[in-house]
């Protein structure tokens, strides 16, 4: 293994920017922002140098570790903090850190009417900081120091603006689902330690050789609940609509192009895991596949047009959980979708983002319309962006996602033919919402309110934009040309045999693209043949109300934990009154403030204080009297 | 008659030295500076001489002797560390003791009398607690180096006398603060009387009143068993009682909350140290070879105080007395080291009241600086929506509270870990079971006070919070970076404790 003493400044740098910016104040709002994407930008800077050392060795010299410091050492239970960046890490660290940056720059300008833009900035390097530790570190306790970051920036992230109660109540949603997920990681790590004795990545992998395959099926499902919880997959996947709250910055890097992709990073991390635990790796498959769909519908009854992203990128993160749950052959398209998508999904925020900084903060896409001719860059940057997540080609979804719909065909006998069917039709109705995006946003007639005035977003907004679409244009071709993703990532994982291929590559494709096809027609039809209304109409058919209410996912959540909980807790509460309320009280000063079950003993007189004591003596002699009998 | 000179080492005694001389300067200036000069002066003095004697401590790490004071105090790795550790608390402690809005002008006045008043009104603000602390202080320093019962009992009463005094000086609800003070002098001498009884059988069964002696006699099986027996359970009633085990614990909710917020701070940090480094001594040399005897009675009273302090303290709604509570529990998890009776359960022991100490000054310090027109706040249902008005200082007593309940990247998560793994590794599973489940309960209220201010909407009831003073800004600070730097590199003060915490007899 190679060793490097510069891997630290990937974290140290934004973490340092995170750190001034919180602690200079208002003192620092001037040159705030400009520290803080300087930052981000030096941390992609180390990242190329990386690189290009990297690609300088042999496949398995490439790796590289630095050792920080020795976190625990107690007793048999040893743990170093230290970073490992290998071929799956750096592919990451490029992402966070190149889109992170590109982001930094839109946010200057987005951000500028804020008065708390330099905070916004403080809690951007941060999250950048924790999201390059997660990817980073070297074991799984480390990876969960920076999941846990990331949850808190997150937290802080979407409720920037929490003094609309709405967006408070959104953050805590957020930071309440994710702490589920959360916990199934830290059973994960429990477990790992309790039956194989280590948690650094290369230490389970070698016990995981000959660990018995109950104990990896479990760690197996844990990291899976970790995954679900941090990606928005089903069942935990209702936090990310309402996440949408946070500046549209935010949604762009951590809910759409790094933090949610945080569970399929796990899942592909722990490949050895899964790779002998099948059951654990079917169950992926499985939430992968239901999550697609279910993204998918709900995007298609989303007037938001945020919302309807974020359905969308739960669909999309549904498709590469599926790629990674398909084994060896699925790991290396599941992270490729993962990268083109965080292309042409960021961009495509940033894009709502550009749309909604013309229009006034509106969201609601019923009340767009005809925006092409008053935002062209938007138009062309975001129209790239949707070519590219429908599969087009030659735009960046072809070769990514196209991989994944072969790869589950391929998986063989009913299995193979399921999921090859969930996935075409994902594509379909991707193609139908996302068709009606652009339809209701950028073409037909107006169906703004006069005192609105669309204008294309400044110099600073619209380059990142277009950067990005360069990205969402060429990334696919680029990643897969020659295979260059799939040979780069092969040392990581286990090798597999040749597959007999159910399906050509072109029959997938051209199946892919007549569904497509399919999708845009009716959207075509519904929405740009027919007057849309600028107020959502009321009677439709049940499927479009139920799609409206997210498939019913607050319902659910509400029947199966809030109530419950909420009884627990009141009845909680009602005991907790019952006993305070029943304390005697007014005997001594004392008295009043205590209340405990075991009242009888808190009395406030110093006698029976003194009599406890006492009683305690005899105890103790009467204890140690028979002890040693 | 032969009358030898006694034979002191100066310069291993100094720590204890200085500190003794700053505190009669100090009574010196409580009579003859000008009330204006006053509070700075004694400030400086106390300072200077804590400083000084950690200076002192540091600089005589290395020299360790059983003959510094002709065989009745020693000084080795263990007294050198809990030394240092006292003195670090007591530094940050004497910060918050600085704020003399805290403390009764004229502690001798009957409250609410017009004395009182007019020594409020005139700003004749008496300053005793600081020569008192002092004293107090010099005491804990002398409490885990004694080397016999004598002294040890000398030391007992040399940092208890003090804390009584320092309990009853609280300028708001000074009545309840006197009671309490009273309450903690009067148990407090009555466990006293069980300490020197359980002297007096040790004397009867080893004829020796030296912890060497007392050891040889186990050794050798000499005495009289029963009086080992009696002499050890009586001991422990003494020692048990300053740290706040259950069944000795009832004075300390009581006494922490009426006692002024810093002296409580200073007590339940610095207290702990020296009461739980005494114990260590006395278990780790004198009685470890009668370990047959003692450690089951002592599993049971760990496992009785870890349930009892994490169950009660879930009903508090004092954020003083939930700390209290919290602190018997804490109690608790410490007795599984002195338990665990190996090394590792020492250094851990020792790295445990270090950590829980510091932050234990921190959490005190922020319950100062939540205020209302009438002093301190401390109905927790008041604390609510706090991380929205102040998110600087509720998200420092996050921290703290995190550190209680042992969560990692915390220094308690590392004190935790390594005093149960000690534990777990001598055979005391019981104890280790136990500890885990009231962690978890104990978890419960301290993350319930986190949502409390986190997670609540904000009552317009008056509650404000204080801006911090420079001073208690450094103790927040302190407390702060020493908490999350000891959950995060360990590793150098584990291998420095490792390397110095080796007991000689």
């Amino acid at each position: 293994m190679t060793t490097s003493t510069s891997l630290v400044y990937l974290i140290a740098l934004p973490l340092f920017g995170a750190t001034v910016l919180l602690l200079a104040g208002r003192r620092a709002d001037k040159w705030g922002h400009i520290l803080g994407t300087a930052m981000s930008a030096s941390a992609f800077a180390v990242g190329v140098y990386q690189l290009t050392q990297m690609l300088g060795r042999t496949n398995e010299s490439r790796p590289v570790t630095q050792k920080l410091f020795e976190w625990i050492s107690v007793g048999s239970f040893n743990v170093d903090a230290g970073l490992m960046l290998d071929q799956l890490s750096i592919c990451f660290v490029l992402l966070i850190t190149g889109v992170g940056t590109l982001i930094h720059i839109y946010s200057i300008s987005y951000m500028s009417h804020d008065h708390d833009r330099r905070r916004f900035f403080a809690y951007l390097n941060l999250f950048i900081a924790a999201m390059l530790l997660l990817v980073l570190g070297n074991s799984y306790l480390n990876l969960y120091v920076g999941w846990e970051g990331v949850g808190l920036a997150s937290y802080l992230l979407i409720g920037f603006w929490n003094q609309k109660p709405a967006y408070a109540t959104a953050s805590k949603k957020a930071f309440v689902m994710n702490r589920i997920g959360d916990m199934g990681l830290s059973f994960a790590i429990m477990i790992a330690f309790a039956t194989l004795g280590t948690v650094s990545f290369d230490g389970v992998k070698a016990a995981s050789e000959h660990a018995s395959t109950a104990a990896l099926t479990a760690i197996g499902i844990m990291l899976l609940v970790a995954a679900t919880g941090k990606s928005a997959q089903f069942p935990l996947q209702a936090w990310l609509g309402d996440a949408m709250a946070g500046p549209t910055p935010v949604s762009a890097l951590i809910h759409a192009a790094t933090m949610v992709t945080a569970g399929v990073y796990l899942i592909t991390r722990s490949n050895f895991i899964f790779d002998a635990a099948p059951t654990a790796q079917l169950l992926v498959v499985i939430v992968g596949a239901i999550t697609l769909l279910f993204g998918a519908l709900i995007g298609t009854a989303k007037d938001d047009i945020k919302k309807a992203l974020a359905a969308s990128t739960m669909s999309q993160i549904g498709y590469m959980i599926l790629g990674a749950g398909l084994g060896p052959v699925g790991y290396a398209f599941a992270i490729m979708h993962l990268l083109t998508h965080g292309f042409f999904k960021a961009g495509m925020f940033l894009g709502a983002g550009s749309v909604m900084h013309g229009m006034n903060d509106e969201v609601n896409m019923r009340k767009y319309g005809a925006l092409r001719k008053y935002m062209p860059i938007t138009f062309a940057t975001f129209g790239l962006g949707y070519l590219a997540i429908l599969g087009v080609p030659p735009f960046a979804g072809f070769y990514s996602k196209d991989k994944i719909i072969e790869t589950a065909f391929n998986a063989g006998g009913n299995k193979g033919i399921i999921l090859g069917i969930v996935t075409l039709l994902g594509a379909g109705i991707t193609a139908f919402y996302m068709t009606r995006v652009m339809i209701l946003t950028f073409t037909g007639k107006s169906r703004w309110d006069d005192e609105v005035h669309p204008h294309e977003s400044p110099l600073l907004m619209w380059l990142p934009m277009a950067i990005l679409a360069v990205g969402s244009v060429t990334s696919g071709f680029l990643l897969s040309n020659g295979d260059a993703l799939v040979n780069w990532l092969a040392p990581l994982f286990a090798e597999h045999g040749e597959h007999a291929e159910r399906l050509q590559p072109m029959v997938v494709s051209l199946l892919a693209l007549a569904v497509v096809a399919v999708g845009i027609a009716i959207a075509f039809f519904k929405y740009s043949r027919q007057e849309v209304l600028a107020i959502a109409p009321e009677n439709v058919s049940v499927f479009t109300k139920i799609a409206r209410q997210d498939l019913m996912q607050d319902k659910f959540n509400e029947a199966v934990f809030m109530r419950p909980g909420q009884l627990l807790t009141s009845a909680l509460v009602k005991t907790d009154e019952a006993v305070i309320d029943g304390a005697v009280r007014g005997v001594g000063q004392m008295a009043l403030g205590s209340g405990s079950v075991l009242r009888g003993i808190q009395t406030g007189f110093v006698r029976s204080y003194a009599a406890l004591i006492l009683v305690g003596a005899a105890l103790l002699i009467a204890a140690i009297w028979m002890v040693t009998q | 008659m032969d009358f030898a000179a006694p034979v002191l080492n100066y310069s291993l005694l100094s720590p204890i030295l200085i500190l003794l001389a700053g505190a009669l300067i100090g009574v010196l200036v409580e009579a003859f500076v000008s009330k204006a000069l006053r509070p700075i002066t004694q400030l400086s003095i106390t300072l200077g001489s804590l400083v000084l004697s950690l200076v002192q401590v540091w600089r005589i790490r290395n020299e360790g002797s059983t003959t510094a004071a002709m065989g009745s105090v020693i000084v080795d790795g263990p007294a050198v560390l809990l030394q240092a550790s006292i003195l670090i608390i007591s530094i940050i402690s004497v910060f918050l003791i600085a704020d003399t809005e805290q403390f009764t002008a004229l502690a001798a006045a009957l409250p609410g009398s017009d004395e009182e008043r007019h020594a409020l009104q005139s700003g004749n603000q008496v300053t005793e607690v600081y020569p008192l602390t002092l004293f107090a202080v010099s005491g804990m320093l002398l409490f885990p180096i004694s080397s016999d019962l004598i002294t040890l009992f000398v030391a007992l009463e040399m940092l208890s006398l003090p804390l009584y005094l320092m309990a009853g000086l609280s300028r708001r609800r000074r009545l309840a603060s006197q009671e309490s003070a009273l309450k903690y002098f009067l148990l407090g001498a009555f466990s006293s009387a069980f300490f020197l009884f359980g002297a007096a059988f040790l004397y009867g069964y080893s004829s020796s009143i030296t912890f060497a002696g007392i050891h040889d006699a186990v050794n050798g099986a000499a005495g009289n068993d029963v009086f080992l027996l009696i002499g050890i359970a009586f001991l422990s009633i003494g020692l048990l009682f300053k740290v706040g085990a259950v069944p000795f614990h009832a004075w300390s909710p009581d006494v922490y909350q009426g006692a002024p917020t810093p002296v409580t701070a200073f007590m339940a940090a610095a207290t702990k140290v020296a009461a739980f480094g005494a114990m260590l001594r006395i278990f780790y040399t004198a009685f470890a070879n009668a370990q047959w005897s003692w450690t089951p009675v002592l599993s049971l009273i760990a496992i009785i105080t870890m349930l009892f302090g994490s169950l009660v303290a879930i009903t508090q709604r004092d954020v003083k007395r939930m700390l209290a509570y919290s602190s018997i529990a804490h109690a608790g998890f410490l007795l599984s080291g002195v338990i665990a009776l190996n090394k590792a359960g020492l250094d851990a022991s020792i790295f445990y009241l270090f950590a829980y100490g510091v932050a234990t000054v921190g959490g005190f310090a922020i319950v100062t600086l939540v205020r209302d027109s009438a002093g301190e706040v401390t109905d927790l249902n008041r604390w609510k929506g706090l991380g929205k008005r102040s998110p600087w200082v509720a998200t420092s007593f996050a921290v703290f509270l995190l550190a209680f309940a042992g969560i990692p990247l915390t220094s308690g998560f590392i004190g935790k870990f390594s005093i149960f793994s000690a534990a777990y590794e001598s055979g005391a599973k019981g104890v280790v079971i136990a500890g885990v489940l009231s962690s978890a309960i104990a978890a419960f209220f301290y993350i319930r006070v986190i949502v409390l201010m986190f997670f609540t909407d904000p009552v317009e009831d008056g509650t404000s919070v204080e801006i911090p003073s420079s001073l208690t800004q450094i103790t927040v600070a302190v407390s702060l970076i020493v908490t999350v730097a000891l959950g995060v590199f360990p590793a150098p003060l584990l291998n420095f404790i490792t390397d110095h915490a080796i007991f000689i007899r």
